[in-house]
């Protein structure tokens, strides 16, 4: 039996009741927005870009405590990161949630680890994951709006 | 009278023995997360009875074979228990013939047979299908196929913030180029009973066709089709106790006689040459191919068991535990009911301030007990209240107070977890 707490750990309950970096962000230079149809998450990430650097990155949007978490804990993260470490972070993430072991890369995402515990509620997986979708398909050109279906 | 109170006394009428019922129901008596299952999902599906599982492995233990064509025993017992599950649920809705019952794969066919061979050989431009705000995503989308075939328009009857439809403006919207009026009987969301006399009689006096779905009011309420005199009423086997994959189309027979041929296949036809082919009688025109035999003889046990249950009792009950349930859902701080009609099924919908549905269905999860969460297959109508989802627990004969007390106790252990 799993237990609760591993997914509704305090970090994950306190980003989702004061999400950081919460709210449009005006001279963002790209935008794109994520949506699961299937619980009706959706959220628009917002991110300016200075050379090859994450220079801020916000969110607003509506979603379940993992989703908001997520994105929280996400931005925080990426801000001031180069792209090629943004992108690693989002592949080591990935690993994280679905690879049943984990991928053994909790260790070396710091906070973000916090999210480990989906991995054992395969149903939530995608609360987790919508954020970083996003935030890899803005990255890397995308103007379609991101869904998980 | 006082005679009469007297026998009442003497002779309690015996209600339903919720105890009794679970024990026919063998998922039920299992742990989830080391607790004992609260199975409280029965608006997406009930579960199935013994007597149901056990029909289903005779028939493919004992006589499976296929039906309408063979000549040999088997053949002829499965095409009997097949033709005798119609009859049962011809008498269960009460159809004038087992002529007007035909089989689909659930409601979502049956909705989509009738815009199809109906409505698409019915409708021009111009005319207009009135739907509720409150419908299933089922009796929205084969209607807007049906209109961009056809240039017909849907229409929307609004809903209050109760979540009940509001039938002034239902009577207004109704015109001359009305031609179908297609709404739940049970809203699956809200769980609104909709008053489908009065609507049923509106549409008759302007001349418009009538379709009902009504796959959250089989297993909990007694349908009587001439009563209602409605044109067409569609159920799923899935949620009466039976199995998926299975469900009911009734139509009028001179309306089922008049319209053309859904699918085609075998088992439709009469004759069939290259030139030309003459199609079978009702209801075998609408059944193209080899159906699903099983979940018809199925669905005949799971009608027998409601039957036996008796569904007077079964909606007595069930409005017990929903009076019940709603009662202390109300007490509780930050729960917004969603869907508070006069008139409900046993459906409970709700939302907790500042906590997402999808975490409540989590958290319940652990502590054993299956509830619905998200958008229920209705998003127009989370539009219509402002929320992205909510929480669903929907009763079947089988709940208990017990699972009541259990799925109250849980919001709030949700609440702590978030506190």
């Amino acid at each position: 039996m799993f237990d609760l707490k591993d997914l509704y750990q305090e970090v994950i309950v306190d980003h989702n009741r004061r999400p950081r970096n919460f709210g449009a962000l005006p001279d963002a230079d790209r935008k794109l927005e994520g949506f699961n149809p299937l619980c009706g998450d959706r959220l628009t990430l917002y991110v300016k870009v200075a050379g090859d650097r994450i220079e801020d990155i916000r969110f607003d949007g509506t979603g379940c405590a993992i989703s908001v978490a997520s994105a929280s804990l996400m931005t925080e993260a990426m801000k001031g990161k180069t792209l090629g470490e943004a992108r690693k972070t989002f592949e080591s993430f990935h690993e994280m949630v679905t690879a049943r072991d984990g991928g053994g890369r909790g260790a070396a995402l710091g906070k973000l680890a916090a999210l480990a515990g989906v991995r054992d509620y395969p149903a939530r997986v995608k609360c987790a994951t919508l954020c970083w979708h996003t935030l890899h398909s803005l990255l890397h050109g995308g103007a379609a709006p991101v869904s998980t279906e | 009278m006082s005679a009469e109170r007297s026998i009442h006394r003497t002779r309690p009428r015996p209600g339903l023995d919720a105890e009794r019922v679970r024990a026919d129901f063998p998922l039920l008596a299992q742990q989830v997360h080391g607790m004992p299952l609260a199975y409280l999902d029965n608006a997406a599906t009930t579960q199935k009875p013994r007597q149901v599982i056990e029909e289903i492995e005779r028939y493919y233990r004992e006589y499976n074979a296929n039906i309408h064509r063979g000549v040999h025993t088997l053949s002829m017992r499965a095409t009997e228990a097949y033709e005798r599950a119609r009859s049962r649920a011809a008498q269960f809705i009460n159809a004038t013939s087992a002529q007007e019952i035909v089989f689909v794969r659930g409601t979502t066919e049956a909705i989509n047979l009738v815009a199809q061979s109906w409505g698409r050989s019915r409708l021009q431009a111009g005319d207009e299908i009135l739907i509720s705000a409150m419908e299933h995503h089922s009796n929205i989308v084969p209607w807007q196929i049906l209109c961009g075939q056809t240039g017909a328009r849907l229409r929307v009857i609004p809903i209050n913030d109760a979540g009940e439809l509001i039938i002034e403006e239902y009577e207004r919207m109704l015109g001359e180029r009305t031609r179908l009026v297609a709404v739940g009987h049970i809203s699956n969301a809200l769980g609104t009973i909709n008053p489908l006399d009065r609507i049923i009689e509106l549409a008759r006096q302007r001349g418009a066709r009538t379709l009902i779905d009504g796959a959250q009011a089989a297993a909990h309420t007694r349908v009587d089709v001439q009563a209602l005199g409605c044109d067409f009423y569609a159920f799923s086997g899935h949620k009466l106790y039976g199995p998926t994959g299975i469900g009911v189309l009734y139509g009028r027979e001179a309306l089922l006689e008049e319209m053309p041929p859904y699918q085609g296949g075998g088992d439709m036809i009469k004759v069939v040459t290259f030139e030309r082919t003459e199609y079978n009688d009702l209801p075998y025109k609408f059944e193209a191919g080899t159906p699903h035999i099983a979940g018809g003889i199925g669905l005949g046990a799971a009608i027998d068991y409601v039957e036996r249950l008796g569904l007077d009792e079964i909606a007595a009950y069930e409005q017990e535990l929903l009076a019940y349930a709603t009662e202390a859902a109300r007490a509780i701080k930050g729960l917004r009911l969603i869907g508070t009609a006069a008139h409900k099924g046993a459906i409970l919908s709700f939302v907790l301030e500042g906590i997402h549905p999808h975490d409540i269905g989590t958290i319940l999860d652990h502590q054993g007990i299956a509830i619905r969460s998200g958008h229920h297959c209705a998003m127009p109508v989370m539009e219509r209240f402002g929320v992205p989802a909510t929480a669903r627990a929907s009763f079947a004969a089988y709940n208990t107070p017990v699972e009541v007390d259990r799925l109250i106790r849980g919001v709030e252990a949700v609440k702590k977890v978030f506190s």
